[in-house]
């Protein structure tokens, strides 16, 4: 069916978005590739010269590597765990048959169309602020010491606001497989008299499973280059430096761009190894 | 009987589902509720929640003080200008994949998707340097460019799943027919292929509107969006719980808007066809 010529028109019009995607990655890739085998302090005297592999050990040596890694795997871990353990229990209850479904799955999804900048000053102002805060009211109501979030519970106050932000995401792409089950598998291990909890673990978990793989793996690709969360909350202090945020600091903060960008090649590597997983799957859902 | 146990069992779903519903809601909730009071009244104690004397006042002040239109009128930029760019590049590749697909088709798409997956911040230098040499930094012109190309992935994916459901033998029968290539895209394609469309706009206006990462570390003054804006009062003597309030509802009630037409092709865009 396909022609010579209608062939060469298509590769005509894939040209501009081929060409340009191409470009995206492979200039600032090859330059930060540059960079990072280089001593460059753009404000301390430049480009000093090749350096080797020597910005790589000493970015992973460095004091701030292995808490910055720690606090990068707590953030993403507790997000992914929050986000799709109460997102499977909150798809199942939004696929129950209720009044005002439409409306509930609007506000349910809401969080996650509020810019990154605004839910975190939401969060750090008007709930976790140590005195005037909503959460410090609550917790002297019951006779509770206020608590400085962000200061004595960095690490959990920004997994909450990170979670709340991205519930909606699983709880609708699960709600989205979850309403794709055969109602009639359900009713027919009902009838046979299947308790709820054997019938959630063999029916309707294995039928998720693909669902639940794809929400884990498309965050953890945001998740792990979460940035204004932190930039308007801690600013990376009180152990809530996460590697993207710790390589923002080496590049733009203290200019050492050699360092951050060997630190920028790390975290490209991590990022691929995570997305190698994702478009296994994906590639597979095209063949389909 | 089976009727009665259905009734109360879709009672108690609701009200439970309403429950959850109002918590996860609230933070947006209070925020909008804050931004109708005076400061005092925003960090009364205990907490008032509805008996205040509504004022429009922080609407006022936030305009007259910070000059919100002109963030807004840059975040619209900004977010439409990449939007539509990117919808005019990726139209014509989704249509050449999904209507003449080759061997290599798969291939490209998915390492379309590679590039959505490389972190910012691996390659923040190089394109702030960029920025710098070209002038474009602090120019609402490169973050559309640079906006553009960060969705351009998902864009293409977005119509490419939606042109797929073409039935190619429409095509087919108009080309029979004697329609040329520019006929059969403009009188054939794009009609059906409108919705689709659309709601690849919307989801890509609204990513591009929330974008926290580039605008914040490429803008200023000039050309910073409402997210820098917003950033802005993260600085501890802005502690105006009402202002903030405002400032941040005027920021988020667009994208609200917009953002519950999409929720169905959010789920579609953002997991790149995987679940529909």
């Amino acid at each position: 069916m396909a022609t010579q010529h209608s062939r060469s028109v298509a590769r005509l019009m894939m040209a501009p978005a081929v060409v340009l995607l191409l470009g995206w990655m492979l200039v600032p890739l090859t330059m930060t590739l540059y960079f990072s085998f280089k001593k460059y302090l753009p404000l301390r005297g430049g480009d000093l010269g090749w350096v080797g592999f020597d910005n790589y050990v000493r970015f992973v040596s460095s004091s701030s590597f292995w808490p910055a890694v720690q606090a990068t795997l707590v953030i993403v871990g507790g997000v992914l765990v929050i986000t799709v353990v109460l997102g499977i229990l909150l798809a199942m209850l939004l696929d129950q048959p209720m009044w005002g479904q439409g409306v509930v799955r609007i506000l349910v999804i809401a969080p996650f169309f509020v810019m990154p900048t605004v839910s975190a000053l939401v969060w750090k102002n008007m709930f976790m602020d140590p005195v005037n805060g909503l959460l410090a009211h609550l917790w002297r109501f019951f006779g509770a010491e206020p608590i400085s979030w962000l200061s004595e519970a960095s690490m959990t106050s920004i997994i909450m606001i990170v979670s709340w932000q991205w519930l909606p995401f699983a709880t609708l792409i699960l709600l989205t497989a979850i309403q794709s089950l055969d109602s009639e598998q359900l009713e027919a291990a009902e009838m046979d008299g299947a308790p709820v909890l054997k019938r959630f673990y063999h029916i309707v978990l294995p039928h998720l499973s693909r669902a639940i793989t794809i929400v884990i793996l498309i965050q953890t690709i945001f998740l792990l280059s979460i940035f204004a969360e932190i930039f308007v909350t801690t600013g990376g202090a009180f152990g809530t430096r996460t590697l993207t945020y710790l390589i923002f600091q080496r590049v733009l903060e203290s200019q050492n761009v050699g360092l951050g960008s060997a630190g920028g090649v790390y975290a490209i590597i991590l990022a691929n190894i995570v997305a190698i997983f994702l478009m296994r799957i994906v590639g597979k859902n095209l063949d389909a | 009987m089976a009727r009665a146990v259905t009734t109360r069992c879709k009672s108690l779903n609701t009200a439970l589902a309403w429950a959850i519903r109002l918590l996860i809601f609230f933070p947006i909730l209070w925020t909008i509720l804050i931004s109708f009071k005076t400061e005092a009244q925003a960090i009364a104690s205990p907490p008032l929640f509805l008996n205040f004397n509504w004022t429009l006042e922080n609407y006022a002040i936030v305009q007259e003080r910070s000059d919100y239109m002109r963030f807004l009128w840059n975040s619209v930029i900004i977010a439409g200008g990449s939007t539509i760019l990117g919808v005019i590049i990726a139209v014509p590749a989704a249509w050449a994949m999904a209507f003449v697909p080759s061997k290599r088709t798969k291939d490209i798409l998915l390492w379309m998707l590679s590039t959505k997956m490389l972190p910012a911040v691996g390659v923040l230098y190089p394109i702030y340097l960029l920025f710098i040499r070209l002038g474009l930094l602090d120019t609402r012109g490169g973050l559309v460019v640079v906006l553009m190309l960060i969705n351009l992935p998902i864009i293409v994916w977005m119509l490419y799943t939606y042109f797929r459901e073409i039935p190619g033998e429409i095509l087919e029968a108009a080309r029979m027919d004697g329609a040329t290539l520019k006929e059969e895209i403009l009188y054939v394609l794009t009609p059906m292929a409108i919705p689709g469309i659309a709601s690849t706009v919307l989801l890509n206006f609204i990513l591009a509107w929330n974008e926290a990462f580039w605008t914040l570390n490429l803008t200023a003054v000039d050309a910073a969006p409402l997210t820098a804006f917003i950033a802005s009062y993260s600085s501890p003597e802005g502690l105006f719980f009402a202002k903030l309030s405002a400032a941040s509802t005027m920021a988020i009630a667009p994208i609200l808007i917009l953002g519950w037409f999409s929720q169905k092709q959010l789920v579609r865009g953002l997991t790149f066809g995987a679940v529909k």
